[in-house]
């Protein structure tokens, strides 16, 4: 055990002297109060030490303990639907243990030690297993299986296997040379998890928004942004997502932001139940919480106790989401750890590594082919939250984010004013998984769905050239061909685009549903053109009522909305056209 | 004698190296705390205090709370105090003014507090909160019509030079109906503000007969800068107490923020740190979270925190990192316009960038009304429409448009006459939202696409659209 003693102290950063031997990234705990800290530079027998926890009270000359470890997350299980700050402590048995609010020094085991697993082996002595193998199984929650698998680096062959009802802490699997394999492992957060290979990415990843699912879908193991100025909705599209997304596992770190909000999620997840297995969203769910008033430091490990879980995860086969809202505070977070280094600072005061440490952490999401001889397949799916300075997309953190990732959701100020919502542009976003998962989607959803898609989305880019002219000359003097593309993008817009994300029917929406929607708007388009071309005046065309039905299309519930909607289709064509026939 | 005993339990240094701005560099120190209190003794006797803001070896750093002029470095006598900064807590507090330091300054009586807590204050934690969902009337029409505030929510102010945000905030204070049975307190806490504003205040509290239940922390345009680090901190811990021992309703407003965060800046400057947007530290965001996160509610306590900060955007700018940064902690924020200043309208709430996150949570059947989420985002709807063609007409002409833009220029005039401008008049919720339903009579009732058809057929009544007052923009 490396012990120093204090001799500086600025805000989180705490130097220690006599600190020769500790290792960078090692915990140490920093003085009476213990509180916990990393180590994030070495000079000479000089340790600077970022404390996850406020430094108030802390004297020069107090002990500073180096614990010769790294930061490192207990994995097994017990992490379903449990609530953990940025550095893996329970916040429910912080409340329990010291009430309600969070004091300092406080440590508590990250999985329960106390609560016993039905343990079910899935190998036989003399089996010879490398790491990644699968050796036994554990209910961890009702839908959710645990997998218990040889932590990376451990091989050989098996020696003794237990069934029946033990803690994390006992050993289930002792391979012959001694080994024991326990249902929980440990892993430092701030080094990859390994796996065999990356995959190509072909799946999409379905969230049950309109927009993104029709014309800005990611794949599983893609990774997007979602930039936004405040009120435009980054954080209820990112528990929109958390609470429908397609994912075995999702993992919602509420990096640096309000307390309520997670309130809000504790209180609502628990009762609303996943539409494909019909349990509480709850027991999927993991919650990394670090709100903005609680240390920064923790906040900026939060991300990587995210991401690590994830990994875990993912590598027992499953499809991982990940939720981090919002980066910008983890990178805010790096930018005052390094100005109290004392760093030289790169663009708007962030360390010039923002871009690496950025990339690092996308870069281990993906879709992946896990350890273990059974080549089973398991992927994350990131989608960042980011809040640039005054909405502005030109800033550092919304720049370096979008080099490195495969899609941009931008929210855009003024279609939340105009209460838009969800407020994601269709004319800045862009997404690049369009022709990898494009195949799925001709064999899952409808065989001409890119051309559908594609077609709406020139009519919305047609409809900004036209809106410039209006804005100059006024709608009237448009010709009325112009003014059908206008009326059929109000339709995309107000019937198809905009989503009430807490509407029963309306807040998740199957892709077949939505592709129908958007073909009846595409439909009415049609008609519109054939009979303007047979003489019908725009204006005759445009007030018959079926406008009113298109309207209400979201309200039909998903099970009827192959049926309703395909007879809709029908109808518009056979009432338009007869208009013409008068 | 008494001199003695202190001088024997603490440390008095008379080791002053350096002073720069409200900094002073104390050396051959041992045994401070860092964020310690310190009590600083000039060559004349003045007695300030300060507070520990780096140690490195036995160098201290201390910022001091008052003007360092008349500071030597050689007769000063600095004394640490062996404490971080606390604030004595009693219901006693309650109709007294303070300074930044928690001191009683309005000539009464000492205070005995009940129990002294730290100033710094832990973060809440995340699973022992309570979600808010008590809805709180202020009166205001644009504001609970259209973004409720709710109680434990942090809803700011984003005003100008010149706008009445103050008015507004006493207006909420008088009317805001959450004050009426259960046990209520208003924590004030005023930094940097003039003597007018300070009078007006106090004025305005002991017209609506409220002044008994206010604890006033005031720190004036010409009081020291540093002093308002300190002033939000205690008048939170002092909430917290009325809250969480308490079982208070508390409403914080802190007023003005953005000189909160200019003496910020003056510290930071003169730490010579690396400065981030405008020459506002980087860490800014950081600390002005643990003022504003300091509202909420806990599981099982029957009080809560509910704040009102007010700040003042320089050159009406909002994404200036005052009103940035508060906007993305906050839960939303009230924002008031130049424009409808100009116009005579009061309150002059814009409330096209306003927004109240935890509206949904406060409204809705059983809690205010079903129609009231559709009613809102209707409103809002035909507004924002009639506002955009506002820029249209500027440059083709009202001959231009369609009879359908023109009935929505006709709605953006007569919302902003009936429904934002109220002027003193007291509204109660249900007055509100059927003022909403005049409004939105006077559009086409295929136009209404935000509610839901049950409360389109019991509500929507186009004669009733008649009886609005428009008079032409």
């Amino acid at each position: 055990m490396i012990e120093g003693k204090i001799v500086k102290v600025s805000g989180p950063v705490v130097s220690a002297d006599n600190m020769a031997g500790a290792k960078m990234y090692d915990i140490a705990r920093v003085g009476e109060m213990g509180l916990i800290g990393e180590i994030v530079r070495l000079d000479g027998d000089v340790a600077v030490v970022q404390v996850y926890e406020d430094t108030s009270g802390l004297k020069v000359g107090e002990p500073v303990v180096c614990t010769g470890e790294p930061f490192v997350l207990e994995l097994g299980p017990g992490l379903l639907a449990s609530i953990f700050d940025g550095i893996q402590r329970r916040l429910t048995d912080i409340a329990e243990m010291y009430g309600d609010f969070v004091v300092r020094g406080v440590t508590t085991d990250a999985l329960p030690r106390n609560r016993v697993w039905a343990f079910q082996p899935l190998v036989d002595v003399g089996m010879e297993v490398v790491e990644g193998d699968v050796v036994g199984e554990v209910q961890e929650t009702t839908h959710i299986t645990h997998r218990i698998m040889v932590p990376p680096g451990v091989s050989g062959r098996v020696a003794e296997v237990k069934e029946g009802e033990f803690t994390v802490d006992e050993p289930v699997v002792i391979l012959e040379d001694g080994t024991e394999i326990r249902m929980y492992q440990t892993w430092p957060v701030r080094v990859p998890r390994p796996v065999k290979r990356k995959e190509k990415p072909t799946v999409p990843f379905i969230t049950g928004t309109r927009i993104l699912d029709t014309f800005f879908p990611i794949a599983q193991g893609g990774y997007s942004i979602i930039p936004g100025g405040f009120g435009t909705g980054k954080t209820v599209t990112e528990t929109t997502l958390a609470k429908w997304a397609d994912a075995d596992i999702v993992i919602y770190v509420a990096c640096g932001e309000r307390g309520n909000e997670i309130t809000e999620v504790l209180t609502e997840f628990p009762k609303l139940v996943d539409p494909k297995t019909g349990v509480p969203l709850m027991q999927r769910t993991i919650l990394v919480a670090n709100t903005s008033n609680m240390p920064v430091a923790a906040r900026e490990a939060s991300i990587y106790t995210g991401i690590t879980i994830a990994e875990y995860y993912r590598d027992m086969g499953y499809n991982v989401a990940l939720m981090a809202d919002s980066t910008s505070r983890w990178g805010e977070a790096l930018r005052e750890m390094s100005g109290r280094l004392e760093e030289m600072p790169g663009e708007e005061g962030y360390p010039a590594y923002l871009a690496t440490r950025l990339a690092d952490f996308y870069e281990r999401c993906g879709r992946a082919v896990c350890l273990g001889s059974d080549d089973r397949v398991g992927s994350i799916t990131a989608i960042g939250a980011v809040s640039p300075p005054g909405g502005d997309f030109s800033e550092p953190m919304t720049q370096n984010s979008l080099r490195i990732t495969g899609a941009f959701w931008a929210l855009d100020t003024s279609l939340a004013h105009r209460r838009h919502f969800p407020a994601i542009s269709w004319i800045k976003s862009y997404t690049l998984y369009l022709d990898q998962i494009e195949e799925w989607y001709r064999k899952n959803v409808a065989e001409d769905w890119r051309e559908v898609r594609d077609r709406a989305m020139s009519l919305l880019r047609k409809e900004v050239e036209l809106q410039e002219i209006v804005q100059l000359v006024g709608p009237d003097a448009l010709p009325d061909f112009a003014k059908a593309i206008l009326e059929t993008t109000r339709m995309i817009r107000e019937d198809f685009l905009q989503q009430f994300a807490f509407s029963d029917v309306d807040a998740f929406c199957p892709l077949r549903k939505g592709y129908l929607m958007l073909k009846v708007i595409l439909t009415y388009y049609d008609c519109l053109e054939e009979i303007l071309v047979q003489g019908v005046p725009l204006r005759q065309a445009t007030e018959h009522p079926i406008k009113n039905e298109i309207a209400r299309m979201k309200e039909i519930p998903s099970e009827e909305a192959e049926e309703k909607l395909t007879d809709l289709m029908q109808r518009v064509q056979t009432e338009l056209r007869s208009l013409a026939e008068w | 004698m008494a001199e003695n005993k202190v001088s024997l339990t603490t440390t008095e240094y008379r080791t002053v190296e350096e002073v720069a701005g409200p900094l002073v560099f104390v050396s051959k120190v041992k045994g401070a705390a860092y964020n310690e209190m310190v009590e600083v003794t000039y060559a004349d006797g003045t007695v300030r205090y300060g507070q520990v803001i780096e140690l490195s070896g036995d160098l201290a750093v201390v910022q001091i709370f008052g003007p360092t002029a008349g500071l030597d470095v050689e007769k000063t006598k600095v004394r640490f105090r062996g404490e971080v900064a606390k604030i004595g807590c009693s219901l006693n507090l309650l109709g007294r003014v303070l300074n930044g330091l928690g001191q009683p300054i309005d000539g009464g009586p000492e205070v005995f507090p009940e129990e002294e807590r730290e100033v710094v204050g832990s973060p809440i934690n995340p699973w022992s909160r309570e979600g808010p969902r008590d809805f709180i009337q202020t009166g205001i029409s644009a504001i609970d019509g259209l973004n409720t505030l709710v109680r434990g929510q942090k809803l700011p102010i984003f005003s100008g030079a010149g706008l009445p945000a103050n008015e507004l905030a006493a207006q909420i204070v008088k009317n805001a109906k959450i004050l009426g049975g259960e046990e209520f307190a208003i924590v004030f806490a005023a930094m940097g503000i003039t003597r007018r504003e300070a009078a007006f205040f106090q004025e305005s509290f002991a017209k609506s007969g409220a002044l008994e239940r206010v604890v006033f922390f005031l720190n004036l345009a010409d009081d020291p800068a540093v002093e308002r680090l300190l002033i939000p901190r205690c008048a939170l811990t002092v909430a917290e107490f009325f809250a969480f021992k308490h079982d208070m309703q508390v409403l914080v407003i802190l007023t003005d923020m953005t000189n909160y965060c200019e003496a910020l800046r003056e510290i930071s400057t003169a730490r010579e740190e690396v400065p981030g947007r405008r020459g506002y530290p980087g860490y800014m965001y950081t600390d002005l979270a643990t003022i504003y996160e300091r509202a909420g509610r806990i599981k099982g306590k029957k009080g809560s925190v509910t704040q009102m900060p007010i700040l003042t955007m320089p050159d009406d700018d909002i994404t200036h990192p005052v009103p940035d940064l508060t906007g993305y902690i906050t839960e939303g924020q009230i924002v008031l316009s130049r424009q409808l200043h100009r116009k005579g309208i009061f309150p002059p709430i814009d409330v096209l960038p306003c927004l109240s996150r935890l509206m949904n949570l406060g409204i809705g059947e059983g809690r205010t009304r079903g129609d009231h989420r559709g009613v809102a985002d209707q409103l809002y709807a035909f507004y924002a429409e009639g506002v955009d063609l506002r820029r249209l007409v500027a440059i083709v002409g009202e001959e231009a448009l369609t009879e359908r833009d023109r009935l929505a220029l006709k709605f953006a005039d007569a919302f902003e006459q009936n429904f934002l401008d109220q002027k003193d008049e007291n509204r109660d919720l249900e007055y509100t939202l059927d003022l909403g339903w005049k409004l939105i009579s006077m559009m086409p009732r295929e136009s209404i696409k935000r509610i839901k058809q049950e409360y389109i057929d019991k509500y929507y009544n186009p004669e009733k659209a008649q009886e609005l007052v428009i008079s032409e923009g």
